[in-house]
């Protein structure tokens, strides 16, 4: 397994981030709307919420999909 | 945007009849909308792919109904679960033909020297970084070589080239969760390893030029 300088960069800043106890990209999906909704409305992140956002800075593709949900709900606001 | 209530939704799709005809027609018009405001845009997506998405997005809602937990509207929740089917569909169909057999080869022997030797994001460190860069580099490739399994290598390696989860996943023969878990457990290892050799968050940012929000 070869790692380029880049991607060893990337993986220390993910280790940064891993917490013990952390959700999965299928229980993020199951809270993500109100979530979105949360954003969407500039309303405050309320802290039971805070594992979702813990989600979405080590998983890059939840994060993308956060944000074609968010831009879905200003879309039909 | 909402036609119903959560229950109206929920009562209506699980009935039969005129009125489920008629919300199942009102759910997929709302989730072709969504997914053309924000997806539509892509290269590759047109009406054609986004009406595969929206079929197989309500397949998926339709038997995971249980899993709504009525804390926002129904319909966003729904849009949610559209845009993972899409995106899945889209990220597996990028990958799906490109070889990942470079992802378990071993690494070479210039490979540590190589990576201490260059500055990331071109940022100029100081000595004493490019040291503690070399340290945390070492002890993450021994981790690497020596505690993680062949499956997690894979993964790290996988990830950290881009591959998407859902094609990692079908590579590997698991789901979303297991695989989540099994990436999970690997950085556990490598973060735990890091610890122990007493090397602090401070000093890991400083030898990546990584922010202080890292």
């Amino acid at each position: 397994m070869k790692l380029s300088t880049h991607q060893y960069r990337t993986l220390a800043e993910v280790l940064l981030k891993t917490k013990p106890d952390e959700i999965t990209c299928d229980e993020w999906l199951d809270q993500v709307a109100v979530f979105a909704e949360q954003i969407a409305a500039s309303r405050p992140i309320p802290a039971e919420l805070q594992p979702l956002v813990d989600h979405v800075n080590i998983c890059p593709e939840c994060a993308e999909e956060l944000d074609a949900l968010v831009a879905a709900l200003h879309a039909t606001e | 945007m909402t036609r119903w209530t959560n229950p109206e939704w929920l009562e209506r799709l699980r009935g039969e009849g005129p009125a489920a005809d008629e919300a199942a027609r009102e759910l997929r018009r709302i989730l072709r909308g969504s997914l053309k405001k924000s997806i539509g845009f892509r290269p590759g997506v047109d009406d054609e792919r986004i009406d595969d998405f929206v079929q197989d997005a309500c397949l998926q809602i339709m038997t995971s109904l249980e899993r709504f937990r009525g804390d926002s509207q129904f319909t966003t929740w729904a849009i949610a679960i559209a845009i993972r089917v899409s995106f899945s569909e889209m990220r597996r169909a990028r990958w799906r033909d490109v070889s990942l057999d470079h992802l378990t080869e071993s690494a070479g022997t210039d490979t540590l020297a190589d990576s201490a030797a260059e500055s990331p994001e071109n940022a100029p460190i100081s000595a004493e970084d490019s040291e503690t860069r070399r340290v945390i580099l070492s002890e993450l490739q021994d981790v690497i070589a020596r505690e993680l399994t062949d499956r997690q290598r894979f993964l790290i390696s996988g990830e950290l080239s881009g591959v998407p989860q859902a094609e990692l996943c079908a590579r590997l023969g698991i789901n979303r969760n297991a695989l989540h878990k099994l990436g999970h457990d690997a950085r556990q290892k490598l973060k735990k390893r890091l610890i122990e050799r007493g090397i602090s968050v401070e000093e890991i940012r400083g030898a990546f030029s990584l922010a202080d929000g890292s």
